[in-house]
């Protein structure tokens, strides 16, 4: 995984609350079975539509997500994370998100910045008056900066910090595995095994 | 200080604690199907790694599967279905393929082979994985790139949830079910009310509920935005697993039991949040809008945005009034429909199939409508089959499917047209989940059954009495 400690770029306001990953990215683009190119499939529905944010200049060169409260509910598919990323976002920033869209970010790289939905309203504004502003969110100092508006953001520690060293979840995992043998050997015995019987 | 039921299964669970870490925890039982899995032995292949535990692992094939015979024609659906085969045979992992005894939705499939047991940590790509917290399981749904993790390891890396108790007082009416009261759940709490949390259901309607319905209400919990759902094993539990393939037996079984009785909150355990709800009040419930919260009694009407509590709520209601070409006001029961589809792992279970089967029979599916009833498994087909239950789901002139996904999702070939609107047992309403343009009510399997008949959103009790004795005779004639 790359490094994540800061990243400008151009911030696009989507104003909807309970973005759910059937709307980031519709089931009938889930069928692929490789890692990339989902970029097609991002808000499918949505980009339909002439008015929709990412179908005009220059937000459809956006990196910086703004979002209402809930983003990324519901089914837990991983390619909503890959759709955003491969589309080019780096960041979402959100009043509240989903707890498994939150984890599948994590591990991916893209980062969930959780801000107050008074700041998210402030982004919106600053972003729909000066379309094709940046926003800067530095990890290292979590913080979301756009022209004048400054503000804190949330992110679960260990997460920030996985990000900013850019490690590999398994790796480390694996790193450890003489504790999982250690767990195994003292598992009940009445604990079921799929083995046919 | 006492502990609740989830604190009692993560403390069993725990491999590696260290301060400032996410807990190391490790998995009981990984659930696999063809859509989330793809990617992560592609993971596992490139970084040379093996699956540690097969023989904690199981397949089956699900979200693409067409309900009628005949293989799958869609190319892409093909590849990624043929893809999990091979995966399996690579990487030895028990695959349950289309057309096999044991196929079925991959959370109806886990819970009938007994695999699904108290106290045991159940993960799956796959969000509605809650469905095993009816047996007393920490079961939820992980991603992609958590799948990887958990095939390479057994383990996942992860913080402990908040505790949420729901406590659902007195007794149930007839005609009011599991899915409606975990309807009247999310309506409750909201979207995103169960954010961080497990929850766990519990006081005596809970309690009276039988396995398949603590499923039903364990299967939504992730509707409420919560990581899990759980209630704690009883007798009713324990008789249902007693003498399935993969339960414990024998001195295996006596010692299972012993450790399933400890699994129960204790009675000075704290909880983070808790709701109540009575019983008595439940009636049944439908969605309105486009998302699981915004539902309401079936006896009441379409809401006013404007009425709505803060801006958010009022745009999302306007939204989607919109989309779902609805105007406020209109009486709930007022709504026609053009397919009802019975199924999913929110209720594709026999008992769901028994419920619809009861209201439908000696009845037709009322004129222009479509009714789809799809078993959750082949297990359960075969057992509805044995039943007469076909024959009567026929009779009426609904279609008689094999078993799947289906029409809860637009990745097989069971979708609404544009425009289209269902009353749909399944568990998601949102723009488009059931095809492109689609509306979508969910309603329990008897508001189903009931709707297909009367072609509007109506409950058992709105449905004429059934004719009997000499007119019913004449009738059939």
């Amino acid at each position: 995984m790359e490094k994540f400690t800061t990243h400008t770029g151009i911030g696009v306001p989507l104003r909807r609350s309970n973005v759910d990953t059937d709307q980031i990215i519709p089931a009938v683009y889930l069928k692929r079975v490789s890692r990339t190119g989902f970029e097609d499939g991002l808000f499918a529905a949505w980009r339909k539509a002439d008015d929709f944010v990412l179908n005009a200049e220059p937000f459809r060169h956006g990196s910086v997500l703004v979002a209402g409260p809930d983003f990324g509910t519901g089914s837990s598919r991983e390619h909503a994370v890959w759709a955003l990323m491969d589309y080019g976002f780096r960041v979402v920033i959100s009043s509240r998100f989903a707890d498994i869209f939150r984890g599948n970010s994590g591990k991916q790289g893209l980062l969930t910045a959780q801000v107050s939905q008074d700041d998210v309203e402030l982004l919106w504004k600053h972003l729909e008056n000066n379309p094709g502003a940046e926003v800067t969110v530095d990890l290292t100092a979590k913080t979301v900066t756009a022209d004048h508006i400054v503000c804190a953001f949330e992110v679960d520690e260990y997460t920030r910090w996985r990000l900013l060293e850019g490690l590999d979840d398994i790796g480390l995992t694996l790193s450890h595995v003489e504790d999982v043998d250690a767990f195994e050997a003292g598992r009940p015995s009445h604990k079921p095994t799929t083995t046919l019987r | 200080m006492g502990r609740t039921l989830a604190e009692k299964v993560w403390e069993q669970h725990v491999v590696r604690r260290v301060d400032g870490e996410p807990d190391l925890i490790y998995i009981d039982l990984h659930l696999l199907h063809e859509v989330t899995s793809p990617q992560a032995f592609e993971g596992l292949r490139l970084a040379g790694r093996d699956v540690r535990r097969p023989d904690l692992t199981l397949a089956t094939e699900d979200h693409n599967v067409p309900t009628t015979p005949g293989p799958i024609t869609d190319p892409v659906s093909r590849t990624q279905v043929e893809t999990l085969r091979s995966n399996c045979e690579e990487f030895g992992i028990r695959l349950h393929p289309m057309g096999d005894a044991e196929q079925g939705i991959v959370h109806v499939v886990g819970p009938q082979l007994g695999l699904t047991q108290p106290g045991m940590t159940v993960v799956c790509g796959d969000s509605h994985t809650s469905t095993h917290g009816a047996f007393g399981a920490l079961a939820f749904g992980i991603g992609t790139s958590e799948v990887e993790h958990v095939l390479a390891t057994q383990t996942l890396s992860l913080r402990p949830f908040k505790t949420m108790a729901i406590t659902v007082r007195g007794e149930l009416q007839p005609g009011v079910t599991a899915k409606d009261v975990i309807l009247a759940v999310i309506a409750k709490i909201g979207t995103g009310g169960g954010q961080g949390y497990v929850l766990e259901y519990r006081g005596e309607a809970i309690e009276s509920l039988s396995m398949e319905a603590r499923m039903t209400v364990c299967n939504m919990s992730i509707e409420a935005g919560a990581r899990a759902g759980m209630i704690a094993p009883d007798e009713t539990t324990f008789e249902y697993l007693r003498g399935r393939d993969h339960a414990p037996q024998g001195a295996d079984w006596e010692a299972a039991l012993a450790d399933w009785r400890e699994l129960r909150t204790d009675d000075d355990a704290v909880f983070d949040a808790e709701v109540v709800i009575d019983a008595a009040e439940l009636t049944p419930f439908v969605t309105w809008g486009t998302n699981p919260g915004q539902g309401a009694p079936l006896a009441e009407a379409v809401p006013d945005p404007e009425a709505m509590g803060d801006d958010t709520a009022k745009a999302a209601a306007r939204s989607a009034l919109e989309y779902m070409g609805l105007t406020a006001g209109t009486p709930l029961r007022a709504i026609a429909v053009d397919t009802v589809f019975v199924g999913s792992c929110t209720n594709g279970r026999i008992e769901d199939l028994r419920a619809a089967a009861e209201v439908i029979k000696g009845r037709r599916v009322a004129e222009g409508v479509r009714m789809l009833v799809v078993p959750g498994s082949a297990r359960v087909r075969l057992q509805a089959e044995a039943e007469g239950l076909d024959r009567t789901f026929a009779e009426a002139g609904a279609e008689w499917r094999l078993p799947g996904c289906s029409m809860c999702l637009g990745m097989n070939p069971d979708t609404l047209a544009p425009g289209e609107r269902s009353a749909s047992t399944s568990n998601r309403n949102f723009e488009g989940r059931q095809g492109t343009g689609g509306r979508t009510h969910l309603v329990s399997p008897l508001v189903a059954a009931a709707t297909a008949v009367r072609g509007t959103l109506s409950s058992p009790a709105d449905l004429d009495p059934m004719p009997t004795g000499r007119a019913a005779q004449a009738q059939s004639a």
